[in-house]
């Protein structure tokens, strides 16, 4: 077939009437073709101006309703502002900012020639990140130390937030388990953080039974729960046990809620004990640690402990983790995520496999939840909301799935971030005393999660580690690694 | 047909028993029956669509066939005394004497695999495409494995009888990645091997399944004449070293008149032809569902055929 | 009995408001395999944009008759086409530059969307509720229930003539167009196999950015029922509401856009139904838990094509 005839041939075999919607979408987007042309890419200024216009554009319709008005309740109902100072200085950004970015980032549409210098980078990022864990390892054993000597003013404020970190990275890589390692989709990881919350709360009140018993039990109850909720669903696969597992998050949460002689409804329960130092509680008196170890009272000495027990238990999970993965176990998880249909073949057990990552991965779920909720003294439904599993879900995916250390920069730079931007008070001196950079927190973490994700789909450590080997470790990359239907 | 039994009658170590798979309306295996031998390696050919891989998901448990029975034997002539006994029993396997009987439509798929020792590979590969050559050959050995680590918990102490069974494991994936000639890879992803050591590395995972009875599913499909001397030559090498039985569907008609003992073809569900390669070669009914002949025609096929072979 | 033909009606009308909010799920899904979890949240724009531009109109119950009909329109009509715009620029930027990765990514970036598409009406709108007095009031007596003190009346509100009625038609315009114009073609086409499609000369990219147009603009429609009917919203309607339709797309077999509308009726019947029977409390409870049983027995739905595992 001739070439130009073949061309001729491929639109016409477009189905009838696609011109016309080509027609009537364009009207729909004000005469402007879509920005992602190829070929408007070299256009130059001109391409660049038009694709700003149409972004402008875009910005303009979306935020009309929301930038422009804003509707209040009134005396007699609900009464209009307008912003329009607000609404054109946001569609003025969106223009400068998307021409900006149109002429000096989406440039090059050719292919780059890149010279040899990359193996050398590649090289010493490897030997890098071979010294990042014990680097971080070690930063994080000497933490306490360095706030109490830097910042002796704020030291609470940063080891509270150091402690937040640490249960978020405990969080992460139980939930690794399920999903970088099993290839599980689980979107209801945060019953289970309630499960063991609340079985050290009930058990501690009605028992009276102090932390160090409790922990293990609420580790245990999780698991069992981890057993229960997922024996019916692991039958299921992809988004469908993603929805489940959902929905699951959302029953135990719901029951939480209303069960009042129980749970205490949405009061919660408070006057969970505090974990004590073999036997000895963080008090004034003269039976409190202090007096024990002969130093001076202080009230940072629990939250120095508290942080030490979320470390030694987050670097327990990362240990059992990174033990099972070398056991037939652990391979098996891999294995279910790569090809399940292959590992029934194989004469694997893909139930029972599947069920134990699950009641694993609820285990430290769970006891990660007893600590919350020794740390907070106070636990009610509130807590355990999806936005929670979703964090926990993006950690584990934004680090990179079944990552270790990608667990703990995406849990450092997300809540980390967050936490941050508490600090910017400054911000009020630029935007008025009205601002409150507090209310943009969740904003800018949902809009950090799509620009991460987008900047680097695989999360930001993707490459796996082999479990065995014979002769020479060899990283593989995140393209041949599946990443489990969530059989 | 030989006026003697063929071995695979006497000494069967598959036996598969008006097998019928119904999908829906479609029958795809219709009152399927057939012998495999202990020791031989049989080939299952027949057109595209004549039901071949639903036999192999029937006999390897991904499918639940509609109904029929087939029998697993462990061990040298099993009594069918043995077999009737399990059948009735209602259980899903049963030994006695050193011998031992599997009703594979009875077990899960992971159970065919596990206890009744059957081990398989698929038409589309399927590797553990992330993990490397070595962990693939490992994840095969799970079950002795998980036994060895005291399921996990011995394991995680690292005991050592759980590093002994981990240093057999490996020994094991040694010696078959030296075998298919992939040693110099042992540590590459799977994935990124080529095609023709994709199927050489799903056989050793296979086998290292410790397997009585190998299935494979399209072994030289994709490869190149001298990939499939080598194919020819390991499957030999399977059956005389490791005195594994080989069932294998195939297209390519060089490896199978070659290396089989023992052809069953299959058309439209119904097996048309049982018996030697030299046999099945020359059965006209094979010839002409081959060519798609028509019924009638197989007389003219057979006459032609006598007519050439008088010539020759 | 009056009882009984009362719950039916309100459950009839939360259904059509789920199972016009469901389609939208349903059709990306079929499309591009993804849970649209912003979904949700896009429903909770629309109902925004209809509620600032009734303030904007001024209607109230005191209208005129004619005026309502006509605001109401209007109202519709500006709520689609800003919320589609609202869905057309989610798809772009989040979800477009993640074709073909892996699909961990697009779910995270959902996600992230729902998270930033809430708090963004939070921050614009505040976070407290917004009432609206009612606007279409009155509505027709089915049903007198005898006994003392006249028992109890089973009344058919206008607001819920014009949920269902609207919702018929849309169901009705919207099945038509998938089965009979170009578009709709194009779209089964990449819903079975996008790559193919576009070799075929589909603009994959195009088919599923009006995907999302029209699923963004039934989810206005629903917004705007929503806020017409209850009368209350914040902008965390979104979540229980985006779980629930997808529940109620999952339900009647994902895909399928009978499948969507049955599932959001049997949703809302259910729930409604519950908490008028049972508890109020836990009518999400019995929501969710069909979910997990529907999918756990029928894997593919009430309306769903079956899956067979390939080996």
């Amino acid at each position: 077939m001739a070439e130009a005839g073949s061309v001729a041939d491929a639109s016409d075999l477009r189905p009838a009437g696609a011109e016309i919607e080509e027609e009537k979408r364009r009207d729909a987007v004000s005469g402007e073709p879509p920005f992602k042309q190829p070929r408007r890419r070299d256009g130059g200024l001109r391409a660049a101006l038009r694709d700003a216009l149409f972004a402008a554009l875009v910005a303009a319709v979306l935020g009309f309703f929301f930038l422009g008005l804003r509707t209040e309740i009134g005396p007699g109902g609900l009464v209009l502002s307008t912003r329009w100072g607000l609404f054109a200085t946001a569609v003025a950004i969106v223009f400068a900012g998307r021409l900006l970015l149109r002429l000096f980032v989406f440039r090059d549409a050719r292919p780059r020639t890149v010279t040899a210098a990359a193996p050398g980078w590649a090289a010493a990022l490897t030997a890098l990140g071979r010294l990042l864990g014990p680097g971080l390892l070690v930063l994080a054993l000497a933490f306490p130390f360095l706030i109490l000597w830097l910042f002796p003013q704020r030291d609470r404020q940063y080891l509270d937030l150091a402690i937040l970190i640490l249960t978020y990275v405990m969080l992460g890589w139980g939930l690794n388990i399920v999903v970088g390692l099993a290839g599980l989709l689980d979107l209801g990881y945060v019953a289970f953080y309630a499960v063991g919350a609340y079985s050290f709360a009930l058990i501690a009140q009605n028992f009276g039974l102090g932390f160090w018993l409790c922990l293990p039990l609420a580790g245990l109850l999780a698991a069992c729960w981890g057993l229960i909720l997922g024996f019916p669903v692991l039958r299921l696969r992809g988004d469908y046990l993603a929805i489940v597992t959902l929905a699951f998050g959302e029953i135990i949460r719901i029951i939480l809620l209303n069960w009042y002689d129980f749970t205490g409804g949405p009061n919660g329960i408070s006057g969970i004990p505090k974990p004590t130092f073999l036997g000895m509680d963080f008090s004034r008196g003269e039976d409190g640690v202090a007096a024990f170890l002969g130093i001076p009272y202080d009230s940072i000495h629990r939250f120095v402990y508290l942080y030490y027990i979320i470390l030694g238990l987050a670097l327990l999970t990362n240990f059992v983790t990174l033990r099972l993965r070398r056991l037939p176990i652990g391979r098996a998880w891999e294995a279910l995520r790569e090809d399940e249909i292959a590992c029934r073949s194989l004469g694997i057990n893909t139930t029972n496999t599947k069920l134990t990552a699950f009641a694993t991965g609820a285990m430290f779920g769970g006891i990660a939840g007893s600590f919350f909720a020794t740390r907070q003294g106070f636990i009610s439904p509130e807590s355990f909301t999806f936005l929670e599993s979703a964090i926990i879900l993006a950690i584990v995916v934004l680090g990179g799935l079944g990552s270790q250390i990608g667990v703990v920069i995406a849990s450092v730079v997300m809540i980390g971030g967050i936490e941050l931007l508490r600090n910017l008070g400054f911000l009020r001196d630029i935007f008025g005393p009205g601002f409150d950079p507090t209310q943009y927190r969740m904003l800018i973490f949902g809009l950090a999660m799509v620009v991460i994700m987008v900047w680097k789909p695989r999360g930001l450590i993707s490459s796996r580690e082999p479990s065995a080997v014979l002769k020479e470790r060899k990283l593989i990359g995140a393209d041949m690694v599946a990443q489990g239907e969530g059989h | 047909m030989e006026s003697a039994r063929p071995r695979w009658d006497l000494d069967p170590v598959l036996t598969v028993e008006h097998l019928m798979m119904r999908f829906g309306g479609l029958v795809a295996v219709n009152d399927l029956s057939f012998n495999v031998g202990r020791g031989d390696i049989t080939a299952l050919i027949g057109p595209n669509g004549a039901g071949k891989t639903t036999v192999f998901n029937c006999v390897t448990g991904f499918y639940k066939p509609t109904s029929g029975r087939i029998v697993m034997r462990h061990g040298e002539k099993v009594g069918t005394g043995l077999i009737e006994d399990l059948t009735r029993s209602g259980r899903q396997y049963l030994a006695r004497d050193g011998h031992a009987a599997f009703l594979l439509e009875r077990m899960p798929d992971y159970g065919i695999a596990h206890h009744a020792r059957v081990a398989r590979t698929f038409q589309n590969i399927r590797l553990f495409g992330g993990m490397t050559a070595l962990e693939n050959l490992l994840v095969a050995q799970h079950n002795k494995l998980m036994l060895a680590s005291g399921y996990t918990i011995a394991g995680v102490l690292m005991l050592p009888g759980y590093r002994r069974a981990k240093q057999e494991a490996i020994d094991k994936a040694v010696y078959w990645l030296e075998r298919v000639d992939l040693i110099e890879r042992a540590d590459d992803p799977a994935g990124d091997l080529p095609y023709g050591a994709q199927r050489r590395l799903e056989i050793a995972r296979a086998m290292c399944a410790d397997p009585h009875l190998l299935c494979l599913d399209e072994p030289a499909a994709g490869l190149n004449p001298r990939e499939s001397a080598e194919l020819n030559e390991l499957l030999q090498f399977i059956r005389a070293e490791h005195g594994v039985s080989v069932l294998l569907i195939e297209h390519d008609m060089g490896v199978v008149m070659e290396i089989s003992d023992h052809v069953i073809v299959l058309d439209y569900g119904v097996k048309i032809s049982d018996g030697p390669a030299d046999f099945v070669r020359n059965d006209p009914k094979v010839i002409a569902a081959y060519l798609g002949v028509e019924d009638e025609e197989v007389e003219l096929v057979e006459s032609a055929l006598e007519t050439r072979e008088a010539g020759i | 009995m009056e009882y009984f033909l009362q719950q039916l009606i309100n459950g009839l009308t939360l259904g059509s408001i789920y199972g016009l909010i469901a389609i939208g799920y349903t059709m990306v899904y079929g499309i591009i395999g993804m849970i649209n979890f912003a979904h949700g949240d896009i429903f909770m724009v629309g109902s925004f944009i209809a509620l600032a531009m009734l303030v904007v109109l001024g209607v109230t119950a005191a209208s005129s008759l004619p005026i309502i009909i006509l605001a109401i329109l209007l109202v519709l009509l500006i709520a689609m086409v800003f919320t589609s715009v609202w869905g057309w620029t989610v798809e772009r930027l989040a979800y477009r530059p993640l074709r073909g990765s892996f699909r961990l990514a697009p779910l995270i970036t959902a996600i992230g969307m729902s998270i930033v598409l809430q708090n963004f009406v939070q921050v614009t709108q505040g976070a407290r509720v917004k009432p609206l007095q009612p606007i279409v009031t009155d509505g027709i007596t089915l049903l007198q229930g005898g006994g003392p003190g006249g028992g109890i009346v089973v009344q058919l509100s206008y607001m819920q003539m014009i949920i269902i009625v609207t919702t018929v038609a849309l169901m009705t315009g919207f099945s038509l167009l998938i089965a009979k114009t170009p578009l709709g073609r194009a779209q089964r086409a990449c819903e079975q196999d996008a790559k193919m499609a576009s070799l075929l000369g589909v603009d994959v990219d195009r088919t599923i950015s009006l995907t999302f147009l029209m699923g963004a603009a039934l989810a206005a429609v629903a917004g705007t029922m929503y806020l017409l009917y209850y009368g209350v919203i914040d902008f965390y309607i979104g979540f229980l509401a985006g779980v629930k339709a997808f529940t109620a797309a999952v339900l009647g077999g994902i895909g399928s856009l009978p499948g969507a509308m049955l599932g959001g009726l049997l949703i809302g019947l259910i729930e409604t139904f519950w908490s008028g029977y049972f508890s109020v409390e836990y009518k999400d409870v019995a929501a969710f838990s069909i979910l997990a049983i529907v999918l756990i027995f029928l894997p593919s739905g009430l309306l769903g094509r079956p899956e067979v595992e390939k080996v």
